[in-house]
């Protein structure tokens, strides 16, 4: 009977001191910012090694799965891209004709800002986050290799989101599609601003929810390009981010919302590319230059 | 000595269900849902062990996730140290050759961390469709983590066994 009061009495103190120290770290978190780069510099020598270890070894299976793959299948594939590429060839010839008439008129109306040509950097996505809640993602690049908070995260043309922490050999990846992601967009055609708000219920369906957008006469049809807006603060201008697969008129009849198919595929996401340039400083250059 | 090695050994099975939660389950998904394995490590120590190696199991599966994810430290590692050290509290109604205490334990475990984070993650910001997210999420999460349990809990459980074997065949060396 002493003994297990005794025992009970030791679980109890030892629940209280975990708790306390949990209680610790989450002020700590919160005031200050001191707790987490120790940590999360721990995190950098014992998980994420392993973590790109795992990856590695994934990459080199599925590489294997590949070659597996007949070459008869190849074949037919080499033929369809083979003519892909000649259909490509003459559009990019036109296309590279029309780029020099707009550099042309572009240096008559000295607007020299071109949106497409931001600097990237590539970096392996090599762990997501533990839970089903949040769509967060590592990948394996990190401060020391320049990365920093509030650079924005490509995958092909597409946003993928933005990077919301950074460890020495790793960072953190918010994608557009998370719950507490919220992206100023605008329609491409029609420079109409709107919300891209992720949702976790819509997750399954892979849509993303834009909100706000005004209810005016321009009309959006389904199909319509949204790209990041030239008011949001942390994402750069111009960087495509779906097509519209719905539009519906809210009941207060001044705004409109509706769904987006993103063009990045969020299941499959194993490269990403980071631009190193944040809005931050873009807006800081342009600021001293005027 | 032994116990030098329970602890290393237990500090293993958390990293590596940790790495196999963030990497290789993510292309085990089913419905875009993965399982919660370290939450089926910190339910078994503590109805295995006893409420404080769940509680302490718990506070570093929760840590290792609260470093690498999340925006506070501190919060899923009281969230996995609570259920583990209540976990232990039914070690006395726990037999080891019966799978319907850890089933029941795991799934229930299961429910109240769903619960508790849509609590403190999605209620207090406003997102007020339960039903949304206990169809899509919670009970998806509690099904999968379910049917890992099975394979996983063995694992756990032969672990345990070994352990504790060399554990008493020490002790009698020394007596």
């Amino acid at each position: 009977m002493n003994k297990k009061n005794q025992s009970s009495t030791s679980n109890k103190y030892w629940l209280f001191f975990t708790v306390s120290i949990c209680i610790l770290l989450m002020v700590l978190s919160l005031l200050t910012a001191g707790v987490n780069g120790p940590l999360r510099g721990f995190a950098n020598y014992t998980v994420i090694p392993m973590q790109k270890g795992i990856n590695q070894v994934g990459m080199w299976l599925s590489d294997l799965s590949d070659n597996f793959e007949t070459l008869k299948d190849a074949r037919a594939e080499n033929k369809a891209l083979q003519e892909k590429v000649d259909k490509l060839t003459i559009e990019n010839n036109n296309l590279q004709q029309e780029k020099y008439e707009l550099e042309r008129l572009q240096e008559l109306y000295k607007l020299d800002q071109n949106y497409a040509d931001y600097e990237k950097v590539g970096a392996h996505v090599i762990g997501k986050d533990s839970g089903n809640w949040f769509n967060t993602f590592t990948i394996d690049k990190g401060a020391n290799d320049g990365i920093k908070v509030d650079m924005n995260v490509m995958a092909g043309s597409g946003l993928v989101g933005i990077v919301t922490e950074t460890g020495p050999d790793w960072a953190n990846v918010r994608s557009i599609i998370d719950d507490s992601s919220n992206v100023s967009a605008m329609v491409l055609s029609t420079s109409d601003t709107c919300m891209v708000r992720g949702d976790l219920s819509l997750v399954p369906s892979g849509e993303i929810r834009f909100e706000q957008l005004e209810n005016n006469d321009h009309e959006v049809a389904v199909g319509e390009q949204i790209v990041t807006s030239h008011i949001s603060d942390k994402y750069l201008q111009g960087i495509l981010i779906g097509y519209v697969s719905e539009v519906n008129v809210d009941s207060n009849n001044l705004t409109r919302s509706g769904y987006i198919t993103p063009v990045v595929d969020f299941k499959n996401l194993q490269e990403v590319l980071i631009i190193t340039t944040t809005k931050a400083d873009k807006n800081g250059t342009g600021e001293s230059a005027q | 000595m032994k116990k030098i090695k329970r602890k290393v050994v237990t500090a293993l099975m958390i990293i590596l269900c940790f790495l196999l939660q963030t990497t290789v389950f993510n292309h085990l998904t089913l419905a875009t849902i993965r399982p919660n394995l370290l939450l089926i490590l910190t339910a078994s120590f503590g109805f295995m062990r006893g409420s404080k190696e769940g509680l302490i199991v718990g506070f570093f599966s929760g840590l290792l996730i609260d470093i690498q994810f999340s925006a506070i430290m501190g919060f899923y590692a009281l969230v996995y140290a609570l259920i583990g050290f209540a976990n232990g509290r039914f070690q006395r109604l726990y037999y080891d050759d019966d799978i319907k205490l850890p089933l029941f334990l795991i799934s229930a475990s299961e429910a109240v961390y769903g619960l508790v984070i849509y609590f403190f993650m999605y209620l207090l910001r406003s997102r007020f469709s339960f039903a949304t997210y206990l169809s899509q999420i919670i009970i998806p999460e509690l099904i999968y983590t379910v049917i890992i349990t099975l394979g996983l809990y063995q694992v756990i459980l032969f672990v345990n066994h070994r352990l504790e074997e060399e554990e008493k065949r020490s002790a009698s060396k020394f007596v």
